[in-house]
């Protein structure tokens, strides 16, 4: 009783020590697990493998840099990855917006929840399944050449291809997209919208001037989503993707943990969408995203 | 009473003395079985530890079989290592990987003589230099098969008789092939036929020069083919969705289709083929080596060769399996090459790790890791 009533006194008279007790498992835990990880990532990056017995020399260089910088398929790869990010996310803004605006500012109160389940709903059920469930539709005898077949169009052929990666990815990652720009949009106060109108806005130049801007910190923080899941996904390249739609993670996958064993290698290539990452988060930092989040 | 437990105390002996590889070995091999250590733990390709035959074999052995699937030889390679090696006691190695265990030291070498069904193998699969060096024997033989060239016959009305046909922009979108980087060697067999000033003469035994044809020969593939395999399941559904119309592919691979009721055929091609061999193979730290040796002679039977080769399309390795697979199904014998005569399977370029040192004492070759960096880059 008295070592407890000494210890809240300790802690009334040093407010700072309650937070570093309150913090220190979790950033513990944070520093071991998850930067510790990477920089030990990082620092493989540096290394080599013998290639006969393919162990792991550590000796440090950077060839496995050079490698990926001269080499013109790597570079394909690299390219394609952060290609098929961008476009994802530019595709999926231009799809959540008007719908986030719908959900935020014209649906009543009863078909808003109705709303917020169908764009959940997706989620409950495996990622591997729905996108098994786009490779039957884009197979050659699949749904859609099926369809297109009875209305007498030509087939469309677009399995395991570019394009049937963009169509996933964009699916797959929509609602990540949804919920930050409906957060951002539902708390623009009604007042904002009233002052514009009251000062001579019409529609168009109120969504322009007033809605769009107060806005985009919301669609910047989804496409940090967006972005960085198709980034660093391996698995829809694999399942829906053909000849020549090899992604970053594929090639961490395929030189690190399967072919050769040739971790170093791997972890160096992994390097390239956390830089990548880094430069996009400072960018949508300056945006004041990350109030959005 | 006396003589059973004298048994039994020789028994427990040996079983002490063979992990200790002191006495009771002969130049480090153990010489006899002693009783199982009650557990053995596996890496197998999908469906390698079928419980058909292994429910039997724990039942008589007493052995329990943990069974880890591995999806491609690199990830088995990568597995046998892990934690140090010793965490898995023995792995259904392919060619391609076998070598790199044995010279990775991650394995060790056999007693055949403790092995009753390997007297009765097909010579070449006694010794095949995919697991035997030196002399030793680095794991026991099991199951064999070749790279076969698949049609869809609605699609394509004349068998293709050359390997040509994959590289044939005639039927661009239309192609499949492995994404394994052994398939190089694949590329290798055509050119050694369709090139010969290139001097190709062994399909893993490539120099600058015949490695750097070989390539260019795959990179100008890639935009004919349709997608790069992984699981034969994939190529099963590219072929029943008609996505594909020809393709590398295995015997099992035709089996499983015609069986979906697929028009499809196989043909090995006139430029020959090149084909797998699987090994069991015997970790160099393994705990469990009675288990271990228990499961090489009972794998060896004619009976399991037979089960396991008609369950998975594969080919035997001992001669007298031929009638437990027609029991199993009539005439899968003859289909699967399992009496055909020797020469059959010398035409066969069975798969092995590429290695720098080619025996031309120049050491000049392109070893496995060159292999899967030009592999990588090709295809990607």
């Amino acid at each position: 009783m008295h070592l407890g009533r000494r210890l809240s006194g300790v802690f009334w008279r040093r407010p700072w020590l309650r937070g570093v007790l309150l913090l220190l498992p979790p950033l513990a835990w944070f520093l071991l697990l998850y930067v510790a990880a990477l920089a030990v990532l990082f620092a493989s990056a540096f290394w080599t493998v013998d290639p006969f017995t393919t162990k792991v020399v550590h000796t440090w260089n950077v060839d496995n840099f050079r490698e990926i910088v001269t080499s013109v398929e790597w570079r394909r790869v690299v390219l394609r990855t952060i290609g098929i990010a961008a476009a994802v996310t530019v595709t999926d803004a231009i799809l959540a917006f008007p719908f986030a605006y719908y959900m935020a500012r014209i649906a009543s109160p009863r078909v808003r929840p109705f709303l917020f389940v169908l764009v959940l709903l997706p989620l409950w059920s495996s990622y591997l399944v729905r996108v098994y469930a786009w490779k039957v539709i884009l197979a050659q005898d699949g749904i859609l050449n099926w369809s297109l077949g009875k209305l007498g169009l030509p087939d469309a052929n677009l399995g395991y291809s570019v394009t049937a990666m963009w169509i996933v990815f964009s699916y797959i990652w929509l609602p990540f997209m949804i919920l930050p720009v409906y957060a951002s949009l539902e708390r623009i106060p009604h007042s904002y919208l009233e002052a514009s109108r009251d000062l001579g806005a019409k529609g168009w130049t109120t969504f322009r001037r007033v809605v769009l801007p107060l806005a985009l910190p919301g669609v910047v923080a989804g496409s940090i989503f967006t972005f960085s899941l198709t980034l660093g996904d391996y698995i829809t390249p694999t399942l829906v993707g053909g000849a020549g739609s090899t992604f970053i993670g594929n090639i961490v996958y395929s030189t690190g943990l399967g072919v050769a064993g040739n971790l170093p290698f791997a972890a160096a290539f992994a390097t390239i969408p956390l830089l990548t990452m880094a430069i996009y988060l400072v960018l949508a930092w300056r945006t004041g995203a990350f109030e959005a989040l | 009473m006396k003589r059973i437990r004298i048994v039994a105390l020789a028994a427990v002996a040996t079983a002490l003395a063979i992990p200790a590889s002191g006495a009771g070995s002969s130049g480090g091999l153990p010489t006899a079985v002693g009783p199982g250590e009650g557990k053995l733990t596996m890496i197998a390709w999908e469906g390698y530890l079928d419980p058909k035959w292994v429910k039997p074999f724990e039942k008589q052995s007493g052995c329990k079989v943990q069974a880890k699937y591995a999806g491609s030889s690199d990830e088995m390679v990568t597995l046998m290592r892990s934690g140090g090696g010793g965490q898995y006691d023995m792995v259904s190695a392919s060619g391609d990987a076998s070598l790199r265990l044995i010279y990775g030291k991650d394995v060790q070498p056999v007693n055949v003589n403790l092995v009753p069904g390997w007297k009765r193998f097909f010579q070449a699969f006694q010794n095949p230099p995919n697991n035997t060096v030196d002399g030793k024997h680095y794991g026991i033989s099991l199951q064999w098969g070749p790279n076969t060239l698949m049609y869809n016959t609605k699609k394509i009305a004349s068998a293709p008789k050359s390997w040509s046909a994959l590289y044939d922009p005639k039927y661009k979108g239309r192609i499949t092939v492995p994404n394994n980087p052994i398939q190089i060697a694949d590329a290798a067999l055509y050119l050694s036929k369709t090139q010969p000033s290139l001097g190709i003469k062994d399909p893993y035994e490539l120099n600058q020069k015949q490695f750097d044809a070989t390539i260019d020969l795959i990179k100008k593939q890639r935009p004919l083919v349709k997608k790069y395999w992984t699981l034969a399941s994939d190529e099963i559904s590219l072929f029943k969705n008609g996505d594909t119309w020809l393709g590398a592919s295995w015997p099992f691979t035709t089996g499983s289709l015609l069986a979906a009721k697929v028009p499809v055929k196989e043909v090995i091609p006139k430029e020959g083929a090149t084909g797998w061999l699987d090994t069991w193979m015997l970790s160099a730290k393994t705990k469990h080596p009675n288990c271990a040796y228990r499961w090489y002679a009972y794998i060896s039977t004619p009976k399991v060769q037979g089960q396991q080769a008609v369950t998975w399309g594969e080919t035997p390795v001992n001669k007298l399996a031929c009638p437990a697979m027609n029991r199993l199904a009539k005439g899968s014998c003859t289909a699967y090459h399992a009496n055909a005569p020797e020469s059959y399977y010398r035409s066969i370029k069975f798969w092995k790790t590429p290695l720098a040192d080619c025996g031309n004492g120049k050491k000049d070759c392109m070893d496995y890791t060159k292999w899967v960096s030009a592999w990588n880059q090709a295809i990607s």
